[in-house]
């Protein structure tokens, strides 16, 4: 009678301590994962929290009515803001008819060909590499082969290269979701291909590509590194984009590093006002492509 | 006689349909060939632009850590080896961390919270990497000039081997704070990527772990992990593509040093800092050896997002069959 409990405390105990420790490890890996996820937003808030803080004390109506003043004056931002504002819109005047162009074709024409795993291959690289070397790309051919000087048409130009590829992918991806049914239906009534496209295709992934242009400017909205050298920066308001223009990270990369209080005070209300930008672009796209989700369920 | 008019009309606008869908593909093709060629042109612009540096310095652009543009010197060890320092930091705090966002993401979160908080994480990676550059510069190096690098110079400048690294002036800039903030803004990079890929493992699998009686730290590392290994990776790659080319979060607090250190503490510089900082001022060969490093980091950061892609589109195509 005994010698069974005995038997059996024995696996049992072996199994307890294995099952023990099996809960502790999960247990760790659990804390750990918890741990991990509270440090991710910690600094979020943090980030936010600085930008907001060190940034509101700047936000007044000659933020966006006065140029950028010499040091130790007071000003505004209002020809960083016209210059970031003009060179986003013509970058994306640039580059998403060509990104929706090249797109297409992937999406449309490729099929298996070569080229056009090639191109997605080429288009994912140039998606994630890095902008100072696009902005670099652009000084040596436009700035300095073309004769044209630092000036606000380059700067577009380098974020043109920007956009360009974050197109090119949505609407990729877009125009491969529309449901084959409707091309098919739409050819047999014997409208033309392209036809098919303008009218049928974009029509239904419009909300998609409308996304993709969204994302677009929200990362070239706060591209600094390749404007350094293609649009440069201006002092003063300037309308030309033939001459160099200030834009609002540039200020900002300027002026945070400044010795001066009231350059790091608009340095600050610069990044909170491009943050708040980038956040609401973003949070609009992510509505519409849920919107989008929503009706097609 | 009006049925054969009508025919030819008919044939008339079926070729010129022909013609205007042949136009239009062209015009759609030759775009695509357009995007192939800006890369292209990207990579031979800069090498062209950098061929007078190295005609100049030859092969010794490379391997010395003379850079002195006054006496007219290039050699670019130094942004080299600070690049891959910064971007290996960065790494070595981001791969865990992601790790373990994305693991509380697809795991651990109750439902309610998986949505926002993921939302969230998402957000933090569309801030503007200058944004990140400015909070190191107004947070993060108070920080470290006051608690961090007394505490490490006490604690781990003393050891042995590793101690030297550790070892520094309490300046706050320098490499090992330029990768903490590389490390911060590649985080929610990462991890977007890694709950995405985590959530590409069919749940019969996870379930029948599950069933058999395994935890959730079981399921992950035995299921999870192996399904998705390649596609990890791959992801953990596109974060140090972005860590090795950033500029604006590094600019502001690496510091800026050509000269050589051995010490994390130390003020040191990135390629694409150094780039940032110099080339609008630059002239001659200085330019010519900033562009030549351009083309380097181009080429580092090729070969990364190239292995980073054909490791993600792995997992595409199982998904796909």
């Amino acid at each position: 009678m005994s010698t069974p409990t005995l038997v059996m405390t024995e696996a049992d105990r072996v199994a307890e301590r294995l099952y023990r420790r099996r809960s502790i490890r999960n247990a760790i890996s659990m804390t750990l994962g918890c741990a991990a996820a509270i440090f991710g937003l910690v600094f979020l808030f943090w980030i936010l929290w600085t930008t907001v803080s060190r940034g509101v004390g700047g936000i007044n109506f000659a933020l966006f009515t006065q140029s950028t003043p010499p040091p130790q004056t007071e000003g505004g931002l209002a020809n960083a803001l016209f210059g970031s504002l003009v060179m986003c819109g013509l970058a994306l005047l640039i580059g998403t008819p060509l990104g929706i162009a090249a797109g297409t074709w992937l999406a449309e024409y490729a099929g298996a060909r070569k080229l056009g795993t090639v191109v997605r291959f080429v288009n994912d690289i140039l998606l994630s590499a890095p902008s100072i070397v696009l902005g670099l790309f652009v000084y040596t051919v436009v700035v300095a082969q073309m004769g044209i000087g630092f000036s606000a048409i380059a700067g577009a130009i380098s974020l043109a290269f920007i956009v360009l590829p974050v197109v090119v992918r949505t609407t990729d991806e877009m125009l491969r979701l529309v449901p084959g049914q409707m091309r098919e239906a739409a050819l047999s009534l014997g409208v033309p291909h392209w036809k098919v496209i303008v009218q049928v295709l974009y029509r239904s992934a419009s909300g998609g590509i409308l996304t993709g242009i969204l994302l677009a400017l929200a990362r070239i909205s706060g591209e600094t590194a390749p404007l350094l050298f293609t649009a440069f920066g201006n002092q003063y308001w300037s309308t030309k984009l033939t001459r160099p223009m200030a834009s609002v990270p540039v200020v900002m990369y300027q002026y945070s590093g400044s010795p001066y209080e009231s350059w790091q005070q608009l340095a600050w209300a610069g990044a909170l006002v491009l943050t708040t930008f980038v956040l609401l672009t973003s949070l609009i796209a992510r509505a519409i492509i849920l919107r989008k989700k929503i009706r097609h369920d | 006689m009006t049925s054969i008019t009508a025919s030819t009309d008919l044939e008339l606008q079926a070729s010129r349909d022909a013609r205007k869908d042949a136009a239009f593909r062209l015009i759609l093709a030759l775009t695509a060939v357009f995007v192939l060629i800006a890369l292209a042109a990207a990579a031979l612009s800069m090498l062209w632009g950098g061929r007078a540096v190295l005609a100049q310095e030859g092969l010794s652009f490379f391997f010395s850590t003379d850079w002195n543009p006054v006496e007219d010197k290039y050699g670019a060890l130094v942004p080299i080896y600070g690049t891959l320092v910064t971007a290996a930091i960065a790494m070595l705090i981001a791969v865990p961390a992601s790790f373990g966002i994305a693991y509380f993401l697809t795991e651990l979160a109750p439902d309610w919270m998986r949505g926002p908080v993921g939302s969230a994480i998402e957000l933090l990676a569309g801030i503007p990497s200058i944004i990140y550059g400015m909070w190191g510069l107004f947070v993060l190096v108070p920080m470290m000039t006051e608690h961090v690098t007394p505490w490490l110079n006490d604690n781990l400048g003393t050891l042995p081997l590793i101690g030297p690294l550790f070892r520094g002036p309490p300046l706050g800039i320098g490499m090992l704070t330029a990768g903490l903030v590389l490390a911060i803004m590649v985080i929610p990079f990462i991890a977007s990527i890694m709950r995405e890929v985590f959530l590409t493992v069919p749940s019969r699998l996870k379930e029948s772990a599950y069933a058999l009686g395994s935890t959730r730290w079981e399921v992950v590392r035995d299921v999870v992990v192996p399904y998705t290994r390649t596609a990890t990776v791959g992801g953990i790659f596109l974060g140090l593509g972005r860590a090795l080319g950033e500029t604006m979060a590094v600019a502001f607090v690496v510091g800026n040093n050509v000269r050589f250190s051995p010490s994390l503490l130390e003020p040191g510089t990135t390629i694409a800092a150094l780039i940032a900082n110099d080339f609008a001022e630059a002239t001659e060969t200085y330019r010519s050896a900033l562009l030549l490093l351009g083309f380097v980091l181009f080429m580092v950061t090729f070969v990364v997002l190239a292995a980073a892609r054909l490791m993600l589109s792995r997992l595409a195509r199982r998904e796909g069959t």
